[in-house]
């Protein structure tokens, strides 16, 4: 592995992180995270979901700022399309932790990144949502993720990379393996 | 002795297999009073715990405790479980260990300035106490097993023996280390239809450039490498065991399997109305093995290479990568599809007789590369306890040293005996 002793700066602060990993694991309660998403319908496909707080560290968190996501179907669907489906979120968020992964684990090994790339792609029958078929299920066949990096690095190290990244990755996690999933209602 | 009866005496040993046997050799030669106890014979769970076509992950030239070489023949072959067994009976009469067999220790509790080890034959009070009950001494199941459907038959690789004791019908293996490989081949040999669910694993060769790759782990000095070198001892210690079978020249590996028409499925992430459900991370957790694989071939090639004994020994290979099906299925049915599920999910030690706090929050045992936190007492033969050997028969000597060393100081300091004796 290049081990570079200074002048890596992907913009990770793995100090921090390295720090809270030490700190958290002496206090397993402040490591106990939950997150929140409020969503509301605005018409026909079309919702707006906000994220603001979250709790962790043992009290409530808030973002800088709250930030808000669109969600719609495209026009085929004939929906409006105001926003990404949902299907393509779950990929967003998929890339998002991922990268995120990606540029942690590299400034941990002093590599440092000069471009990442990621290219998603999930195919789908709709003959599941749409209730057509009852043996073909509603949500992705599969994934594929590509990535593409440029770094001071191996092939073989930029692999390595993206392959650490899958392995702490709360979202991979999410998506590889069953959640319990509880939706309750009430009447406003 | 007997139940009722008091002994004293320096220092209990508790478990007479390698890493025991070890001990007592070394606290021997030191003119260290000792007894090893056992709740069975030596190697009890060689005895007792073993599938029938089990060998030695180590050939047999590696095998050696204090003093002690192997003797045999068959230099490059690997012991079954029965000549474990002998190997540790001749290390036993040849080093004269001192054994109480079929005792069973019930506590260790803190007595004075010793401790007070109670057994099913009597009590013994003593300076020090070794814990070489190893890392294994209980079978691991994942909480998950509870949902298992009543039908299927299940069990741990612990209790397995031979294809025979199965029902007809498929097999689901839980774990992708050696035994989960190995029980796969022999599962799928006996005509019964084979799922395997492989999470993190490690991949490696049987032979690599003509040599045996625990050849290569011992004389590049991987397997004397320090736990204190790493830079995240807690998972150094959970590395899983990697994919071998004692077998000359024959590589298991995933790919074997696949191509002998074993069904290789991701981590067994949960049990849902009778269905196992597999994550999707096979892809991953294979490119993981497969990277770390190239990783350690070519520290052993740069090391060949800069030792010189690189024109003694084969060329340099790279192997296949995991061939992963990504239509793997993601779920199975029990209840329709499966007859019977083997555990091949490991082992963990068993403290549950300690009555001394040296447990952490996680149950598991304080201790800095096996001098535990309360003084006097010790522990070895975990994985990666001090070194990366430290849990294979060949790592035992080195480790019993310095602990034996540590304790033999220990004993120094705090006085004869007799004293404590004088005491009762």
């Amino acid at each position: 592995m290049t081990t570079q002793s200074v002048s890596v700066e992907n913009g990770v602060n793995v100090a921090a992180l390295l720090g809270a990993r030490e700190a958290l694991s002496q206090a397993p309660e402040a490591a106990r995270f939950k997150w929140r998403a409020t969503s509301k319908w605005l018409k026909g496909t079309h919702s707006r979901a906000t994220v603001e707080g979250f709790f962790g560290l043992g009290g409530e968190q808030t973002h800088r700022q709250p930030f808000q996501f669109d969600s719609d179907h495209p026009e085929i669907f004939a929906a409006e399309d105001n926003g990404a489906a949902p299907v393509e979120l779950v990929l967003v968020a998929l890339a998002g932790c991922l990268t995120a992964g990606v540029a942690a684990v590299a400034q941990k090994r002093s590599i440092q990144l000069k471009s990442v790339s990621a290219t998603i792609e999930a195919p789908m029958d709709l003959q599941g949502i749409l209730g057509i078929d009852p043996n073909v299920r509603n949500g992705f066949d599969r994934i594929k993720v590509h990535y593409e990096i440029d770094a001071d690095a191996s092939a073989e190290e930029i692999a390595a990379l993206v392959a650490q990244s899958q392995k702490r990755s709360a979202v991979f996690d999410a998506i590889t393996n069953p959640t319990e999933v509880a939706v309750t209602t009430s009447k406003a | 002795m007997f139940p009722g009866q008091v002994g004293v005496i320096d220092v209990v040993v508790i478990g007479a297999g390698h890493s025991g046997l070890a001990m007592s050799r070394v606290l021997g030669e030191r003119g260290i009073e000792h007894v090893v106890l056992d709740r069975g014979q030596v190697g009890n769970s060689w005895r007792t715990e073993r599938w029938d076509s089990l060998r030695l992950l180590t050939p047999n030239w590696m095998s050696r405790l204090p003093g002690y070489a192997y003797r045999g023949d068959d230099p490059d072959g690997y012991m079954s479980s029965q000549q474990v067994l002998e190997f540790l009976e001749n290390y036993r009469n040849w080093a004269s260990v001192p054994v109480t067999s079929d005792t069973l220790v019930t506590s260790v509790a803190a007595d004075g300035s010793g401790y007070r080890v109670a057994t099913s034959r009597g009590v013994w009070l003593c300076r020090a106490v070794v814990l070489a009950t190893g890392g294994f001494s209980q079978s691991f199941v994942p909480r998950i097993a509870e949902g298992m459907p009543r039908g299927v038959q299940q069990l741990h690789s612990r209790d397995y023996r031979n294809p025979e004791q199965l029902a007809k019908g498929r097999v689901l293996i839980v774990g992708g280390s050696a035994t989960g490989l190995q029980l796969a081949q022999e599962v799928h040999g006996s005509g019964r239809p084979v799922t395997l669910a492989v999470g993190e694993h490690v991949r490696m060769p049987r032979v690599y450039r003509g040599r045996d790759i625990q050849w290569w782990l011992l004389a590049s000095g991987l397997l004397d490498r320090r736990i204190q070198e790493e830079e995240d001892p807690e998972r150094a210690r959970r590395v899983p065991s990697p994919q071998l079978t004692g077998t000359s020249g024959v590589t298991l590996d995933l790919n074997l399997l696949r191509d002998q028409g074993v069904e290789i499925v991701g981590r067994l992430a949960g049990i849902r109305d009778g269905h196992a459900q597999f994550s999707g991370s096979l892809w991953n957790t294979c490119m993981l093995a497969d990277l770390k694989l190239n990783r350690l071939l070519s520290a052993i090639d740069q090391w060949a290479a800069r030792t010189g004994c690189a024109p003694h020994v084969g060329p340099p290979v790279r192997y296949a990568p995991s061939a992963v099906d990504d239509r793997a299925r993601l779920s199975l049915d029990l209840e329709e599809e499966v007859a019977t599920v083997i555990w091949a999910t490991g082992f963990r030690p068993d403290y549950s007789f300690l009555e001394v706090p040296v447990l952490d929050h996680k149950g598991r045992l304080k201790h800095d590369r096996g001098v535990i936190s309360e003084p006097g007492l010790y522990v070895l033969g975990l994985p990666y306890l001090r070194r990366r050997k430290s849990s294979f028969i060949h790592g035992a000597e080195d480790d019993a040293r310095e602990l034996g060393a540590h304790l033999a100081d220990f004993l120094a300091s705090v006085g004869s005996r007799l004293r404590f004796a004088a005491r009762l």
